[in-house]
């Protein structure tokens, strides 16, 4: 692989921002010397095993424990009766239990838990936990999801199993659509997949004589966590500590509290002793939280020259067997198609079904690299119909900077043009596209993803970051934030962003993160979030200590104040650089003159337009923007289609560090052809009681090294105004227009469209086979098949446009 | 993580006490590299209490002979080692080839030539997990009643996922077996047998000791292996072709054989004739091709639909006789 590294950022006037600092846990990374949660052990400790259910629905009529119990070795023993306190990540699914109560709901729920002097023995006692079953009909599909059941899976949620639905609508789309001189409606299933971090979900728990909890675990959000094991353990919120260890690998997958996590706290508490639980991978693909299969109808107006004038989008989710984040999801199925393109009349309904297979959550890119697909493959079709470009019909269409679109989202810088722009030129799309040799083409794409989510998970006016430093009289700095390293590089970000202020190197700035003892509230590693609120949270802490230290420096030197600046760990005179101190120094003289020396800072996002219900879902400080093109090559004799190159640009606004950026670039690349190529999260029928086809790194598969393309990258934008230092997210936007520009150039190669991911060399082959008969050359969901579901009447909201002021229209008397 | 069963481990240093071992101690299996065996224990799918390693017996390491009388690879010899040998690349391609597409190098540096003409025979319904397996009540391979890939099948349909061995059959190499009874040598193609439980023909004692390669000589042979990626993967159709060939091109003898499409490394002796007496050429190609596919049989035991499993048979017999044409 030769990765390109196109960018502006060499030129940043600041001393750390722009620049591609080393990460500051790298050595520690490299040398194997940074501890995972499984790294991790406490004399005395114990091992936990998870009992888990083998039948996908059923009742569980008794649970007998005492032959477990008996097994020497074995210290405690744990069901569901002990944990009855339900929990789950959002408010309003509270429909998880740390153990099951009365029902399991997919194979791998969990039903009994051991703690043993090893692992062997804590397994051993599993299999001697007798559970007798009822079984239930078990739920496999949306359309099973959608259909009227007895038995429904949960006893909340909006109609059956259908666990929510939603239906807005953002102007007039009938009316609207009227005025279109082309309509095209056309559907896509976009199958599931999961994270498949390399590190397998560990936590280690301390139950302390004095009454409190130390638990460690590979999380991305130890605040969530340390919520709701307060509330499932019934314990004092002050003595419960969550420590987040680093994650080797999160993705979304270690973003909700997991039965797990609670147990082994219980455990610890039962046994007072210290308890580790490393899950296997093939629990690791039953805690899942991964992507929603979702079948979806787009149906779309333009004129001719490509512009939108209306779009009616639908789309079903399968869910899972629990609720997790599953009510942000279906709204993020809705919420982005207005970002990218000008869409004056919207309407969007999404249900998300109960099925009894793992639960779905957030995946990079949370519940929009679905609806993208569908959109970016469906605006393909539109421009070949109207003889246009893609590329250029595209860039006709973009949603301007500084908007406001139809549902009421805020845009702020808007480099999608510059994106679009800079693949075009490298990739020679105009000398390529619909040019070479059969069996090889261009697709291209584009996509927008949240930098950070505008809402927390639970309602509260606080912030959603913070960031106390410590100015320590010997020149260090410390910086404690609630953040957590996933890998992304959160923690070098936080250090980048002091160091800046402070005049310092990122070297120079310790981070602590990810404790709730020790660091103040930060919401977590999800929504791509980190940069824009730690960032921003950062910034104001290192602010007031440059402030501090500036005020102390001025008047003890007799500077003026307005004439310090802090550069390469000094504090001087810009019009004498000779005349200052060091940075340590500094430190000293405000020590001496004001005590110690500690700030904090906060953040919280700006109120967004949107006043409807559903409104909280799809605001965010600033959006980032992406493009992409991919080169594939078909065997039209096997299907197999070869990806040997994307070109990507991604509007981050600013850089803080290029190469990190780059990184999340070709990761989400990476997962993006994972996602289009190969990976498929699926289940058995019924008959075979929904198991897992293949819950293993072997057989699940995922691209190797030998798979994965060339990437050229390209940080284009102009600082963002919201953003820290300008900056917008970049670990999930840029998977997004992977799978679509993938697929389009399947077209191109072939002349034939896959509508699913994903794009299995059967599926081309049908499709070209069917084509070779005459046929349309389509393999995809039947659109006459498409499920009918009587979604309730739209929340109707005036866009701006027409005068709307965000809030829904009142409901008309029936 | 997933633990192993408790077992004994034996180090016999000589394939006599290896098979001496494996006599007295009755519950036991034979260990070279360990990655067949040891996952497949983890999984609960073998649980021998005693495990014989051979791993310090110096005779299953050798390679010996020539191209013009034939070589001897000791069944001990490493897959990387195999594929890079100077002599077999360059005389037996097909064979180093075929070793050099096993899963990844680390597995290579482990995995023996010997374990790989052995492998157990893979399903998606087999090679899982226990607690997987329980949950569909377990199948006849293991622990079960059932072939969950044909239900009312009375025998067990795992397949044949080897590299190596469809290689072996197609060459006509010969093994050597040793036991506790004394040796015996046998053509490869006598050590598979059509069932995914019973699918070889050996004695559990008896021990693999060696790989004969016939001579080389007016023959060419090639090795084409389908599978999702370019490495990791098990094939889910591989296709071994020998060729002979008179002074004027036209095929003398001709031998094709399909792995991953049953529970043995399957020859198809209806491609052979479509070009045995014949140049190659792409019509004689085509008809091999052709004859290949029908008996092909793909179980959904492996990746991928089986209907296009058994449509790639056509493709990947064509693509290897192509090969072994130019």
């Amino acid at each position: 692989m030769t990765d390109v590294l196109h960018r502006a950022a060499d030129v940043s006037p600041r001393a750390v921002i722009g620049k591609s600092w080393r990460k500051v846990d790298a050595s520690a990374k490299v040398t194997g010397e940074l501890r995972f949660a499984d790294d991790l052990t406490l004399p005395r400790m114990l091992h936990a095993k998870l009992l888990r259910s083998h039948v996908p629905h059923a009742r569980i009529r008794r649970i007998d424990t005492r032959r477990a119990a008996a097994l020497p070795g074995v210290a405690a023993v744990l069901t569901g009766r002990d944990l009855p306190t339900p929990f789950g990540i959002l408010p309003v699914s509270q429909d998880e239990h740390a153990l099951c109560v009365d029902l399991v709901r997919f194979v791998g729920d969990p039903v009994a838990a051991v703690a043993a002097r090893d692992e062997e023995t804590a397994a051993e006692a599993c299999t001697l936990i007798d559970v007798e079953y009822e079984p239930l009909p078990a739920v496999g599909s949306i359309a099973e999801g959608l259909a009227p059941c007895e038995t429904p899976i949960h006893d909340h949620g909006d109609r059956g199993n259908v666990h929510k639905h939603v239906a807005l609508e953002f102007g007039d789309v009938d009316a609207a659509m009227r005025d279109a001189e082309l309509v095209r409606e056309d559907v896509f299933f976009y199958g599931g997949s999961t994270h498949l971090p390399m590190e397998e979900h560990a936590a280690l728990a301390h139950w302390s004589p004095d009454g409190t909890l130390t638990l460690w675990s590979s999380t991305q959000t130890p605040h969530y966590v340390h919520r709701a094991l307060s509330a499932v353990l019934g314990l004092d919120p002050a003595r419960v500590r969550v420590i987040a260890t680093p994650n080797g690998g999160g993705f979304g997958g270690k973003s909700d509290p997991f039965s797990h996590e609670i147990v082994v706290a219980a455990l610890a508490r039962a046994t007072g002793r210290p308890v580790k639980v490393c899950l296997t991978r093939e629990e690791v693909f039953a805690c899942h939280r991964g992507r929603h299969p979702t079948l979806m109808r787009v149906r779309t107006g333009v004129r001719r020259d490509g512009s939108i004038v209306a779009m009616d989008f639908t789309a079903l989710l399968d869910g899972g067997a629990y609720g997790s984040y599953g009510v942000a999801s279906t709204y993020y199925t809705g919420a982005l198609q207005t970002v990218t393109y000008q869409v004056p009349h919207y309407r969007f309904r999404g249900a998300r079904v109960f099925t009894n297979t793992a639960p779905c959550g957030p995946k990079r890119g949370h519940g929009t690299p679905q609806p993208r697909f569908a959109l970016e493959c469906h605006l393909d079709k539109i421009a070949e119909a109207l003889a246009l470009d893609p590329a250029e019909m595209r860039k006709r269409i973009l949603q301007p900077p500084h908007s406001v679109t139809a549902n009421w989202l805020r845009i702020g810088s808007m480099g999608l043009g510059a994106c679009i722009d800079a693949v075009v030129a490298a990739s020679g799309w105009r000398e390529k596209f619909r040019r070479l040799p059969y069996g090889r083409g261009m697709g291209i794409a584009c996509s927008s993803y949240i930098s950070g989510a505008g809402l927390p998970i639970y309602w509260n006016d606080m912030p959603h970051s913070s960031v106390q430093l410590k100015l320590d009289r010997s020149g260090g700095v410390t910086a404690f934030c609630g953040s957590i390293d996933i890998g992304q590089g959160s923690d070098s970000v936080l250090a980048a962003c002091v160091a800046e202020v402070l005049g310092l190197a990122p070297g120079d700035v310790h981070v602590v993160t990810g404790d709730t003892n020790l660091t103040p509230v930060d919401l977590g590693s999800y929504s791509s979030r980190v940069t824009m609120m730690t960032g921003h949270a950062a910034i104001q802490a290192a602010e007031r200590a440059r402030d501090a230290l500036a005020d102390a420096v001025a008047a003890r030197c007799g500077i003026p104040r307005e004439r310090l600046v802090f550069t390469e760990r000094r504090v001087l005179d810009a019009e004498d650089p000779e005349h200052g101190v060091s940075f340590a120094e500094a430190v000293q003289i405000a020590e001496a003159m004001h005590g110690a020396v500690g700030t904090v800072g906060s953040y919280t996002p700006p109120r967004a337009p949107g006043r409807y219900k559903g409104a909280g879902v799809g605001p965010s400080p600033a959006y980032s923007y992406s493009c992409a093109v991919a080169e594939v090559e078909v065997d039209p004799a096997t299907g197999i289609v070869r990806v040997p190159k994307v070109w990507i640009a991604h509007d981050i606004g600013q850089a803080i560090n290029p190469t990190l950026a780059i990184g999340q670039i070709e990761g989400s690349v990476y997962m993006g052809l994972g996602e289009i190529l190969m990976e498929e999260m699926t289940y058995r029928d019924a008959s075979r009681n929904l198991v897992h086809h293949h819950p293993s790194m072997l057989e699940y598969k995922s691209p190797t090294t030998l798979e994965m393309c060339e990437v050229e990258s390209f940080l284009v934008g102009e600082p963002e105004p919201q953003g820290p230092f300008g900056a917008k997210e970049v670990g999930q936007g840029p998977l997004l227009p992977i799978p679509p520009a993938v697929a389009n150039a399947l077209y191109d190669a072939i002349g034939v469209r896959v509508d699913q991911v994903p794009c299995t060399p059967q599926a081309v082959l049908r499709a070209l086979k069917e084509k070779q008969r005459g046929g349309a050359g389509r393999y995809g969901p039947s659109p006459a098949a498409f499920p009918e579901y009587a979604f309730p009447e739209p929340l109707r909201v005036r866009t701006p446009a027409q005068g709307g002021d965000g809030r829904a229209a009142a409901r008309e008397a029936r | 993580m997933l633990r192993l069963p408790p077992f004994r481990l034996v180090e016999p240093r000589t394939v006599y006490q290896a098979v001496v071992a494996h006599a007295e101690l009755g519950d036991a299996a034979y260990v070279a590299g360990g990655t067949d065996l040891y996952p497949n224990m983890k999984r609960r799918q073998q649980t021998p209490r005693n495990v014989i390693s051979l791993a310090r017996i110096p005779e299953l390491t050798e390679i010996s002979g020539t191209p013009a009388e034939g070589v001897r690879i000791g069944a001990g010899v490493t897959l990387t080692q195999l594929a890079r040998h100077p002599m077999i690349v360059e005389h037996y391609p097909a064979v180093a080839r075929a070793a050099a597409m096993v899963s990844t190098p680390l597995l290579r540096n482990m995995g023996t030539i010997g374990g790989n003409l052995l492998l157990d025979t893979r399903c998606n319904y087999y090679d899982q997990t226990y607690e997987w397996r329980k949950a569909i009540d377990f199948c006849m391979k293991r622990d079960g009643a059932v072939c969950w890939v044909a239900p009312s099948s009375p025998r067990c349909w795992a397949v044949q996922s080897s590299d190596g061995a469809p290689v072996a059959v197609a060459i006509g190499a010969e093994l050597t077996l040793a036991s506790v009874h004394g040796a015996r040598r046998i053509p490869a193609s006598a050590l598979y047998r059509n069932d995914g439980i019973q699918y070889l023909a050996k004695e559990p004692g008896e021990l693999l000791v060696s790989y004969l390669l016939p001579p080389a000589g007016a023959w060419r042979a090639t090795y084409h292996k389908l599978r999702r990626r370019g490495a990791f993967d098990f094939p889910v159709l591989g296709v071994a072709a020998r060729l002979d060939f008179a002074p004027d091109g036209v095929v003398t003898a001709a031998r094709i054989v399909l792995g991953a499409v049953a529970s043995l490394p399957l020859e198809v002796p209806e491609a052979a004739a479509a070009i045995v007496g014949k140049p190659l050429d792409p019509t004689t190609i085509a008809a091999a091709a052709e004859a290949a596919f029908r008996p092909a049989k793909p179980m959904d035991n492996t990746d991928f639909p089986l209907a296009w499993r058994k449509e790639m048979v056509r493709v990947y017999v064509r693509r290897a006789l192509e090969e072994l044409a130019r």
